[in-house]
């Protein structure tokens, strides 16, 4: 298998990503907001319509229209412009059809865009891999030297404002970090599946971890695990990549809870 | 010096609605221990947003040491305990997380925490009498015990003013008591201004020096021992 140029740069890539997207996702999930990765990841389907359609970079398009769409879905929630369920739900229904009506115009219903919404094995290039190293590692840099700020934002948001911390900025933040995660793992694992590798790692680590900071690091590695093993499945079984490393990180959050419970019994 | 907080004939509605409030005038000096009390749905959690500068006042002026409350600036000077202060997170949530992610306001956002910042954290953990719980998820303590945590975190950040709103909801009345004597302690020791809103103030009524009843409006201020025995009465708090 490794020896397999697709396959190393397959392989590479899902590392970053399923580092980066539970590092993003536990934010998330922490506030309740486990749903946005999918609203992001509709918008993005229409980025890369749009990419289609004016012949533009597709990862760079669909990330900087993923932005967009996270900073819109950021300004409705905290505005009150429209209760947090109703501005996922506008963005959902507005991406995925400029998506559909974008790639139609553009002629590209085929093999391809298939690619992008359930991932690929077989697509990513030197170029892509190079581009998704880069960008994730400012993720998790970012994630990082943040983390303080955003853990005391997750703890009590109306008490970090309170305080003086600029609660709206690092929302911002975490929804830029999430369009980032979205748009670099779509050749991948697909934008149709990207948000569940963002949230059932950090559901899973919850279960067994003991702390905030061990529950982040142990979604980590059930992400780059579950990355791993299921690209790895993908090629041996000819399985779509995207679906079977959720299956994996699924089959992790059913092991975790039960882990969970026997280690508190 | 500046007073602490001040409202001055503030009247609050929310949107469009009702006022809430109506011609507040509040007058909370440095070092005091003020007890906000009044039934449910008085404009007691209104109040005391409106001294955090967490809504503007429909009409009137609020301010925090000396600066309009909405643009106050030193926020990392204020230590709050929200309404039902809980964690709604899934994740396990050690004590020293919870108390250090107090302490990020008054430090830079930036990095890791400094040296000095973990032990304002642990002198923090220590006061609340938690030293020996600070690895535990605070989801495996006591309702009281958790209330120490939060209480923990709002003084990591060396506040000037401490402001508690309905901390002791769903905590026993024996965890009230010794929260309350938890709280005097802290007061005397740390020369810290303290603003405690309740629909119970039967807990924290020898310690205060001044009660403050809202219901619409200030209805008393003064000393608890100069206070109608009407409104000692539970029943008549709670109507």
């Amino acid at each position: 298998m490794l020896e397999l140029e697709f396959m190393r740069l397959a392989l590479a890539t899902g590392a970053v990503i399923g580092v980066l997207a539970p590092a993003t996702g536990f934010f998330l999930v922490q506030r309740r907001l486990s749903l946005i990765g999918d609203g992001i990841g509709h918008v993005a389907f229409a980025g890369v319509a749009l990419a289609y359609l004016a012949d533009l970079p597709v990862i760079a398009t669909a990330l900087a229209v993923a932005v967009v769409g996270a900073l819109a879905i950021e300004w409705l929630r905290a505005s009150g412009t429209a209760a947090a369920d109703q501005a996922l739900a506008i963005v959902f229904y507005v991406g995925i059809a400029a998506g559909v009506v974008g790639v139609s115009l553009a002629g590209a219903l085929d093999v391809q865009l298939f690619s992008f919404l359930f991932g690929s094995i077989l697509t990513t290039t030197r170029t892509d891999f190079v581009t998704v190293a880069l960008l994730g590692t400012a993720g998790l840099v970012i994630i990082a030297l943040l983390y303080r700020a955003l853990v005391a934002v997750t703890l009590d948001e109306e008490g970090a404002r309170v305080a003086g911390v600029p609660v709206a900025a690092l929302n911002v933040t975490t929804a830029v970090l999430a369009a980032l995660t979205v748009a670099i793992s779509m050749r991948i694992v697909g934008i149709l599946l990207i948000a569940a590798l963002m949230v059932l790692p950090v559901i899973a680590a919850s279960r067994i971890a003991w702390s905030m900071r061990s529950t982040i690091l142990i979604a980590m590695a059930i992400g780059l695990g579950s990355v791993l093993s299921g690209l790895t499945s993908a090629y041996y079984g000819d399985l779509p990549p995207g679906g079977t490393i959720v299956l994996v990180a699924a089959a992790t959050v059913l092991v975790a809870a039960l882990a969970g419970r026997v280690i508190r019994a | 010096m500046p007073l602490a907080a001040e409202l001055r004939h503030v009247s609050f509605g929310y949107g469009n609605g009702p006022l809430v409030l109506r011609d507040v005038d509040l007058a909370i000096r440095p070092a005091e221990f003020v007890a906000i009390a009044g039934p449910n749905g008085g404009g007691k959690t209104t109040l005391v947003r409106l001294i955090l500068g967490l809504e503007e006042p429909t009409k009137g002026e609020a301010s925090l040491f000396g600066e309009r409350a909405t643009r106050f600036t030193q926020r990392s000077r204020i230590g709050y305990l929200a309404q039902r202060a809980q964690l709604g997170v899934d994740a396990p949530v050690t004590v020293r997380e919870v108390v250090s992610a107090g302490r990020v306001a008054a430090t830079r956002l930036i990095g890791r925490a400094t040296r000095s910042d973990r032990a304002i954290v642990a002198e923090a953990v220590e006061r609340v009498g938690l030293s020996a719980l600070v690895d535990r998820p605070i989801q495996r303590l006591s309702g009281g015990q958790q209330q120490r945590a939060f209480i923990a975190k709002a003084l990591a950040a060396q506040p000037s003013l401490l402001v508690l709103d309905e901390p002791t909801t769903g905590v026993d009345v024996e965890a009230q008591e010794a929260f309350a004597a938890l709280l005097d302690e802290l007061h005397r020791h740390l020369d810290v201004t303290v603003l405690y809103a309740s629909h119970e103030f039967g807990a924290v009524e020898r310690f205060v020096e001044r009660l403050v009843l809202v219901r619409g409006t200030i209805v008393f201020d003064g000393k608890p021992s100069d206070l109608p025995q009407l409104w000692h009465d539970p029943s008549h708090v709670h109507a």
